[in-house]
């Protein structure tokens, strides 16, 4: 018998005595107002959030913000004159030197600050990683309250897709909080009105 | 790594010697635990979303096979290999031969309680394969060649100045050096280099999704994304007890894990890997290692719905004030002391005395494990099969002589108390192992039943 033969019958001569999922799985948070509580988890997470109108003033808003930074990538058209990076690359090993990305992605998070983002949008998994800093950019009116929202909306996680709050973080040396352990350094949420 | 296994007893004792260190480790879980449960109250269905997490799960482990299957199938529509493993050794041994097969001999790991389970890194390194731990913790613990001592914060027993020290000698640091940012920076440098040189990357699985076959990595550091996004092959291995039935429950899930074990609302990354990416190969190795025989003990089947939050160690006096070494297994505290007699009776048998059945992890755990309750199981079945040390089954004998003969009892009681008050030498001494670390108390003047016979007649 094969190991997994073997690891499933016993599973099935051992396993207790069948019960029924939990009628209630998921719960409203009904916040006041979402984007102020999305803004209030980033803020304890060291994550700025800019509102900007248009794509022009998305644009505007990166140059001032990024000043001087060499090695800006983006997904966004918008901002491709911004970029001095080409994304198109075909080893993802390439991306090493990314200063600033600035990605397009899908919605946000009121109770943790966390922005869902997948292979939809990224044309290499590693870029909101390896890049040294990183910035989202959502429209404003995707935003859930919780994570059960999330998963409503969520119905197909595509190949692969992340929840990322916050700049990458560490508490491993005496429980002090260190930003920037692996993944990005800094990280600002633009919120893009009118779409 | 450890050569010789001390007792959970003697260990702690070890540990206690140092009594500003063990305040200080003391104190520092407990802030944890603190953050827990700041974090917590801020939900105001935090008690139903347990109730909820403990109903999902003991649906999984009624319905485990199904649901395992379910998943095996998904994941291979999905272009991932699957594979499973009955113990340690065929896990370690699926790990090798995949690599073997690539022509591998250098890997990245993220955090994975598994293969410190299965004691993978030494099988590969037996076998020429350089296995480098990625979690700044866990790197930490590794350049030390010591275990994690803590499931969550792996290096939470070491002050700065010890990884000061450890980073002059191996990743040179400055002399003397302590700032936790400056570490941070030399470690985040350090291992840069290894996510952009290794082709294979393992990871752990934190849930696996039945309905979807695809699974879920939870970190605050990236790093489990930077390897598995970087390496030609990505091997991610679970306990099969990871499964979930239906992705709408990773919502239930995720919202319990971080805040029962950092107090954060949600890790930085939630990673949701379903297919592999382009010219990449995804393996999952699926692991029973006991776990099967676990289910089947039904005082002790509820520990396999643990998530690895690590609240019960961060709650609990003896495992705040003993440290995780002293538990001499991967998984530590509470939750460690019920799961590791399943893998082993005899060498764990210390684990489930190393408690004060106080209760606090089952109150904190986030999918209501029972835990107290099960440790209370375990020294029975242990004292039954023969497990338990001799001393403590005369220790017990002599209680339960004494406590079933009412005069003897009311004699030894008075007789107690006049050697405590005209002689306390008698018991403040070394060989008393209750006036360790601690002042016996005042010894009352009468006992409660002296007390109550006086003022019954009242």
């Amino acid at each position: 018998m094969s190991s997994r033969d073997r690891i499933l019958s016993q599973i099935r001569q051992n396993k207790p005595e069948e019960v029924a999922l939990p009628a209630i799985a998921t719960f409203a948070s009904n916040f006041e107002n979402t984007e102020d509580k999305f803004r209030e988890m980033l803020a304890a997470i060291y994550t700025e959030v800019i509102v900007v109108k248009n794509p022009e003033e998305l644009a505007a808003k990166a140059e001032e913000l990024y000043t001087g930074v060499v090695n800006r990538a983006t997904t966004i058209p918008a901002l491709s004159a911004w970029a001095d990076f080409s994304l198109n690359v075909s080893d993802p090993h390439e991306l090493e030197t990314v200063e600033i990305a600035i990605v397009q992605a899908e919605f946000g998070v009121a109770e943790n600050g966390a922005v869902w983002i997948s292979d939809q949008y990224l044309p290499h998994r590693v870029l909101p990683f390896i890049t040294q800093n990183l910035a989202f950019v959502i429209p404003r009116n995707a935003l859930v309250d919780n994570m059960h929202e999330a998963y409503v909306r969520l119905q197909d996680t595509l190949g692969w897709g992340c929840f990322i709050a916050g700049p990458s973080k560490t508490a491993d040396i005496e429980q002090s909080l260190v930003i920037g352990a692996h993944g990005a350094r800094s990280m600002v949420i633009f919120l893009l009105e009118g779409e | 790594m450890s050569k010789t296994v001390m007792e959970h007893a003697d260990a702690s004792e070890v540990f206690n010697r140092d009594e500003p260190y063990v305040n200080w480790h003391d104190e520092t879980l407990w802030f944890v635990r603190q953050k827990r449960d700041k974090s917590s109250k801020q939900l105001p269905e935090w008690e139903q979303l347990r109730e909820a997490a403990s109903g999902i799960k003991h649906y999984v482990l009624s319905h485990l096979d199904e649901l395992l299957i379910s998943f095996e199938q998904k994941a291979n529509e999905n272009g991932v290999q699957v594979h499973w493993a009955a113990n340690a050794a065929e896990h370690n041994e699926i790990v090798l031969g995949l690599l073997k097969k690539h022509k591998i001999d250098k890997m990245v790991k993220s955090k994975s309680m598994l293969t410190e389970e299965c004691h993978m890194n030494e099988f590969l390194q037996k076998n020429g394969i350089e296995v480098i731990d990625t979690d700044l913790g866990e790197r930490i613990v590794q350049l030390r060649n010591e275990p994690p001592s803590h499931i969550v914060l792996p290096a939470i027993h070491l002050k700065k100045k010890d990884i000061g020290d450890l980073f002059h000698e191996h990743l040179g640091t400055d002399a003397g050096a302590t700032d936790p940012q400056y570490l941070t920076e030399a470690a985040r440098q350090h291992l840069r280099d290894k996510f952009l040189t290794r082709r294979a990357a393992l990871t752990g699985v934190n849930f696996a999704v039945a309905e979807t076959g695809g699974f879920v990595v939870s970190t605050n550091e990236g790093n489990a994304d930077m390897g598995a996004h970087l390496a030609d092959i990505h091997i991610a291995c679970m306990g099969f007890e990871k499964i979930i039935p239906k992705q709408e429950h990773l919502g239930v899930f995720l919202r319990l894990l971080a805040r029962s074990a950092t107090g954060q609302p949600i890790t930085t990354y939630s990673s949701h890997f379903k297919k592999p990416r382009e010219g990449q190969e995804m393996h999952i190795v699926i692991v029973d290692n006991g776990r099967s025989t676990q289910l089947g003990r039904k005082d002790f089947r509820n520990s396999l719905k643990c998530i690895r939050c690590g609240a019960c160690m961060n709650t609990c006096p003896v495992y705040r004030r003993s440290g995780g070494h002293s538990y001499h297994n991967a998984v530590a505290g509470p939750i460690g002391s019920i799961l590791a007699p399943n893998l082993d009776m005899t060498k764990n048998a210390d684990l489930p005395f190393a408690s004060t059945l106080c209760g606090s992890c089952s109150n904190v755990c986030p999918v209501k494990i029972d835990i107290h309750d099960q440790l209370y199981k375990w020294r029975q079945v242990l004292a039954k099969e023969g497990h338990v040390h001799k001393s403590k089954e005369i220790g017990i004998r002599a209680m339960s002589t004494v406590l079933a003969a009412p005069r003897f009892y009311q004699w030894s009681g008075r007789l107690g108390r006049t050697v405590m008050r005209a002689m306390p030498f008698m018991v403040n001494n070394a060989l008393n192992p209750w006036y360790k670390q601690r002042d016996m108390p005042e010894p009352p003047k009468e006992s409660f039943r002296d007390w109550y016979v006086r003022n019954r007649k009242n």
